[in-house]
């Protein structure tokens, strides 16, 4: 317990990615906070690449921590202009109020 | 060693919570606070874990940019007033079981894999990129970032052009009815369509229109 390890910091990522995961299945009220879990799922997987890389003396996690970190700014920047375009032409972004495709 | 895990307990505790309230709280605006407090945490413990330069980063890229951005969507798309409760009808909240199922599935094989992965050993030989003693953090990072991983750098920097570029072009529309000033109109203008001579009828007027 007062020893702090490489799977203190494993069990908090997937404490986090669980959550995340939870709130993309759970949530039905809309779609911005689907994407939150969306960035909460990637900071847990940030969690795991900077643990890793540090426990282990390997850099090139906190590297490739450095990219994912690009990818969601730029995936967050594009969905949240999606949902803009959305709202815009349909006037809602209620999960359960989007069933264009019928899917 | 005892503060390490005294910090490590209180940021995590704190982490875990705010990722909780993020996904129940009923409104959004709340959630992205809860979002933004949760980056704030992770990141402290990525300083205390010794990953200086990417807490800062996160602190800038999260909480100035992304949940910035975030949080300008939400109140520009006016979602915190509509309707605050979870389900509309009954029938639509019948998948919660099987989604609170699968997510314990989920956790459970996470933890197991997490415990199941110290009997292995010989899965931790990677020495590819030492942390070498005595360097900063930042300037390790660098020194591998602009050399070894230049063309995924200059990909990375391509993906953020492009989702410039595409957000603008998503949210970009020509709106009807605007005046606006059009320099190329008043430029190509000549004096022999700008003045026109009339022949005005006596006691009629003129009707100029436009």
């Amino acid at each position: 317990m007062i020893e702090i390890g490489l799977g203190h910091y494993l069990t908090l990522g997937a404490v986090i990615f669980s959550i995340g995961i939870i709130g993309i299945f759970l949530n039905r009220k809309n779609i911005i906070v689907i994407l939150m879990s969306i960035e909460l799922i990637l900071l847990a997987v940030n969690i795991n690449l900077v643990s890793f890389s540090i426990y282990l003396g390997d850099l090139s996690g906190q590297v490739f921590t450095l990219f994912i970190l690009t990818v969601a700014a730029a995936e967050a920047a594009i969905g949240l202009a999606i949902i803009v375009v959305y709202f815009r032409n349909s006037g809602t972004i209620r999960v359960e109020e989007i069933d264009k495709l019928k899917g | 060693m005892i503060a390490h895990a005294i910090f490590f307990y209180i940021f995590s505790i704190i982490a875990v919570i705010s990722a909780i309230m993020v996904t129940v709280s009923k409104n959004t605006v709340h959630s992205v606070f809860f979002l933004i407090l949760d980056f704030i945490s992770i990141s402290c413990l990525f300083i205390m874990i010794g990953a200086e330069f990417l807490g800062m980063i996160m602190l800038i890229v999260y909480v100035g940019a992304v949940a910035v951005l975030f949080l300008f969507v939400v109140m520009m798309l006016n979602v915190a007033q509509q309707k605050n409760q979870w389900f509309i009808s009954k029938e639509s909240s019948g998948h919660i079981p099987v989604g609170l199922v699968i997510s314990v599935i989920i956790f459970f094989e996470l933890i197991i894999v997490i415990g199941g992965w110290k009997y292995k050993p010989d899965l931790l030989n990677s020495t590819n990129l030492f942390i070498e003693k005595g360097v900063s953090n930042t300037h390790s990072l660098g020194q591998v970032l602009y050399t070894d991983y230049i063309h995924v750098f200059q990909i990375s920097g391509m993906i953020l052009l492009i989702a410039m570029i595409g957000a603008i072009v998503l949210t970009f529309r020509q709106r009807e009815g605007v005046k606006k000033q059009s320099y190329l109109k008043q430029i190509s203008r000549e004096r022999a369509e700008g003045v026109e001579v009339l022949e005005v009828a006596s006691n009629r007027g003129i009707k100029i229109d436009d």
